[in-house]
């Protein structure tokens, strides 16, 4: 019996994980934009009864559907009992003579469709890029605030406030999610590219969130970018780059760190440890991503990140050079200014990196710093300046950490 | 912040047939100006066998050769505090080892005076 127990208390978390979000969506396909709480209670409701039925009755044959029934059961029920059937929906299909309940249809087209328009509705550009990410975790990929708080290394008060503001937001802008007509799937496409690329990027290059957490953030990235290829109207060449940057970064996230969750340095790492699976599908997305003529800064990314799982190519660093000078030419960072003079040094030698990393002028910023103690490799001394500057120019621990042990090392030659 | 066009004069087409090596070099100059966050406008290169100039009197003539040797091959903006940084940018620009040269014009911003 306790065998049993312990199935269900494995499972309904998985499940949880997998099917929250999708219920929603659904719900809120129905209900509309600004009933999304209420579609977040039905789910709610839906696990919750779960965890009290499946542990008299253990698990039924099929727990996804059983879920899914009484989500839809839930929803009518609540259609009645509110009233809000009577008072929003049905003035408009009482004028067309049918009375009837919506049907809700957990089909997998349904789903997909639902997760799209969701996606789309998220990334809404009324709210910043971070209040975006933090919403996305929590609508499209059910995260508790908890857990976001841990991602952004933010007070859980924090997040909530921001989710709270972010939501009404959303609200108010009565964004259509029953209707996704072509053109606003067009007109959103790209700031859709944008919080699922920032997503993607808080769990692969936040240095503080603890390793779980951000590989999780890296595999919904991709999972929500492949939603966006089962529609035609979004399956484009870009949103293929995206998951081609997305499976060639992933491939790394496991050789990034040694035993101990210390960050291994690009070059140090053992690239067995780096996932063929994943620069497989790299590849496959990146080819049907350059059919067409469009060349977007993901694109770039991508091609980018393909020259780095490749090894021992003579050419490699020159083909990293040129593609970050198109990125840089297209899109001004200082973390893509700062690359693209490790790419420069990589072809033209420290001395010449030296020289174009000073014109950076980044003196605030401590991978400037770490990037001229790298550089200034034949000076000892002014190598250890650099990277003293870095240390106290950062927050991040396993920064601190690796930028230690370079200066020990500096300082024992 | 203020912005210069750079302008660029060859009396060869500098767009026929260059070399790899050459791209790859003027890619990393205008690369190295947007990396400080000095590139306004990546600016366009111009054709000078597409080329015609128009004169009162219905008069079209061929390219602008016949009166001026050097044609304007290509443009570009930068975004510097002085007229000197926008100059020293243009100073590393690899057209001055091929015989081109470059001119470097303030933009006269709305309700500025020049």
């Amino acid at each position: 019996m306790s065998g049993q127990q312990d199935t269900y208390q494995q499972l309904l978390p998985q499940l949880f994980r997998l099917e929250y979000t999708k219920m929603t969506a659904v719900l809120c396909r129905h209900f509309g934009l600004k009933h999304l709480a209420v579609a977040e209670d039905i789910a709610s409701e839906a696990f919750l009864q779960a965890t009290h039925t499946w542990a008299h009755k253990g698990i039924p044959e099929n727990p996804t559907a059983w879920l899914y029934t009484v989500a839809k059961n839930k929803a009518r029920d609540y259609l009645k009992h509110e009233q809000i059937f009577e008072q929003k929906v049905s003035p408009q299909l009482q004028a067309n003579n049918q009375v009837s309940y919506p049907d809700f249809d957990f089909t997998e087209k349904q789903i997909a469709d639902s997760q799209l328009a969701m996606i789309f509705a998220v990334c809404d550009p009324v709210n910043p890029p971070a209040a975006q990410i933090a919403l996305a975790l929590q609508i499209l990929c059910g995260f508790s605030i908890t857990t976001i708080s841990h991602a952004f290394l933010s007070p859980a008060e924090t997040i909530k406030k921001r989710l709270q503001r972010a939501r009404s937001q959303l609200r108010e802008q009565n964004f259509q999610v029953s209707n996704l007509t072509p053109e606003v799937l067009a007109t959103r496409l790209p700031a859709v590219h944008t919080t699922l690329y920032l997503l993607f990027n808080e769990g692969y290059f936040s240095s503080g969130a603890n390793q779980v957490i951000r590989q999780d953030l890296c595999g919904e990235a991709l999972r929500l970018a492949l939603i966006l290829t089962t529609n035609e109207r979004t399956d484009t060449p870009a949103t293929k780059a995206l998951i081609a940057l997305f499976c060639y970064q992933s491939s790394r996230l496991e050789a990034r760190l040694n035993d101990s969750g210390e960050q291994i340095l690009f070059e140090q790492q053992d690239t067995s440890r780096w996932n063929q699976e994943l620069i497989v599908k790299g590849h496959q997305y990146f080819i049907d991503a350059c059919t067409g003529n469009e060349l977007s800064r993901y694109h770039l990314e991508a091609g980018i990140a393909y020259w780095h799982t490749t090894v021992d190519n003579p050419d490699k660093w020159k083909h990293i050079l040129s593609l970050y000078n198109e990125l840089i030419i297209i899109s001004y960072s200082p973390v893509t200014a700062l690359n693209r003079t490790f790419a420069f040094a990589k072809v033209y030698g420290n001395k010449a990196g030296i020289e174009e990393a000073l014109k950076l002028r980044l003196d605030n910023n401590s991978y400037y710093h770490s990037l001229l103690g790298y550089l200034y490799s034949d000076a000892i001394e002014t190598a250890i300046y650099h990277y003293q500057k870095a240390l106290a120019l950062t927050n991040s621990e396993p920064e601190k950490h690796t930028i230690q042990k370079e200066i020990n090392r500096l300082q024992g030659l | 912040m203020k912005e210069f066009l750079l302008i660029f004069r060859n009396s060869t087409d500098p767009h026929a047939n260059p070399s790899p090596e050459v791209i790859q070099e003027r890619m990393n100059w205008m690369a190295g100006i947007a990396a400080q966050n000095k590139l306004a406008d990546k600016g366009n290169r111009l054709s000078s066998n597409q080329a015609k100039t128009v004169r009162p009197g219905d008069v079209v003539t061929d390219g602008p050769y016949t009166e001026i040797k050097e044609f304007i091959s290509g443009y570009v903006v930068v975004r510097t505090e002085t007229i000197e940084e926008a100059v020293a940018l243009a100073k590393k620009n690899p057209i001055l080892k091929d015989g081109g040269n470059i001119e470097v014009r303030a933009i006269i911003q709305p309700n500025e005076k020049h």
